[in-house]
């Protein structure tokens, strides 16, 4: 895999740069794969680079000390993780892990502020990036404040459900668990709650939406 | 073979409880890790990725909106 310049143009981090920036900026940045399940990130240890979302799928998540995982963001392929640890020189804010196989594109600490020193413009896309950010955490902290459990569970299965034009990561009860901020266990109740109020129903390996309406209305978030 | 759930086979520690819990016989001992069994059939009842507790087998779920 060569890095290419296309993905590193649909990057919301280089957007609006010329066709030269963006060359030069490709020639900084490495690139890693992984297989599934494979650790990308450590949380706690010392940030040195930030990656963008080539291809696959990527959880981001915080461990608690009695191993309790809670899911920060699932990441699809223009997403780009660590950013925040690199750019106040700290740790590794969370941990990553590959939910497919994944391929990245990765940038060095040093070699961004190389970059940012001579492009400017990249600095104002971080901000809108970076501002994102806040909003989606600021949007988890909402949920895991005021939300019951179902109506998260309700307002995670309306995210993640694919329709004809867009496809979704697929999700274990386990990921639905880490990021409703609870357990498997309490999850699969959920799930058979939906199920039982004839909002969704399971057929083999899909949970299909029945009706969509209520399933927002419990969710708590207009459609 | 329909769907089947995922194996993770370098977190297998072969504990073997997962074929325990298996209702379809889909899974199966290769050795000391556990791999998918195409004789068999799978319900994605979960329990294997339950009673897991190195995360080695995954069931995920495709979430799809019905048709009206």
């Amino acid at each position: 895999m060569a890095v290419s310049i296309e993905s590193l143009k649909s990057n919301p981090y280089f957007a609006e740069l010329k066709p030269d920036e963006i060359a030069a900026i490709g020639a900084q940045v490495f690139e890693r794969s992984a297989g599934r399940g494979e650790m990308v990130l450590l949380e706690g240890d010392p940030a040195e680079v930030m990656y963008f979302l080539v291809s696959g799928v990527v959880k981001v998540f915080k461990t608690s000390v009695e191993g309790k995982e809670q899911i920060l963001n699932i990441l699809r392929p223009g997403d780009s993780f660590n950013d925040v640890s690199v750019f106040d020189d700290g740790v590794n804010l969370a941990s990553a892990q590959s939910m497919t196989p994944v391929e990245l594109y990765g940038l060095r600490k040093n070699d961004i502020k190389t970059i940012l020193n001579k492009h400017p413009q990249i600095a104002l896309n971080i901000i809108r990036v970076l501002a994102g950010r806040v909003r989606q955490l600021a949007a988890l902290v909402e949920d895991l404040s005021f939300r019951h459990v179902t109506s998260r569970v309700a307002k995670i299965l309306l995210e993640y459900a694919a329709d004809d034009w867009v496809s979704r990561p697929r999700l274990t009860q386990q990921e639905m668990a880490s990021m409703a901020g609870t357990a498997r266990e309490v999850v699969a109740r959920s799930l058979k709650v939906l199920e039982d109020e004839g909002l969704i129903k399971f057929d083999h390996h899909r949970i299909i939406i029945n009706n969509k309406e209520e399933l927002a209305r419990m969710a708590e978030i207009p459609l | 073979m329909g769907e089947m759930p995922i194996i993770i086979s370098e977190r297998c520690d072969g504990c073997g409880l997962c074929l325990e819990v298996c209702q379809g016989s889909a899974l199966k001992m290769a050795g000391k890790v556990v791999q998918i069994d195409e004789k068999g059939e799978c319900d994605w009842c979960t329990l294997c990725e339950a009673v897991c507790l190195k995360e080695a087998i995954v069931c995920p779920f495709e979430i799809v909106t019905g048709k009206h």
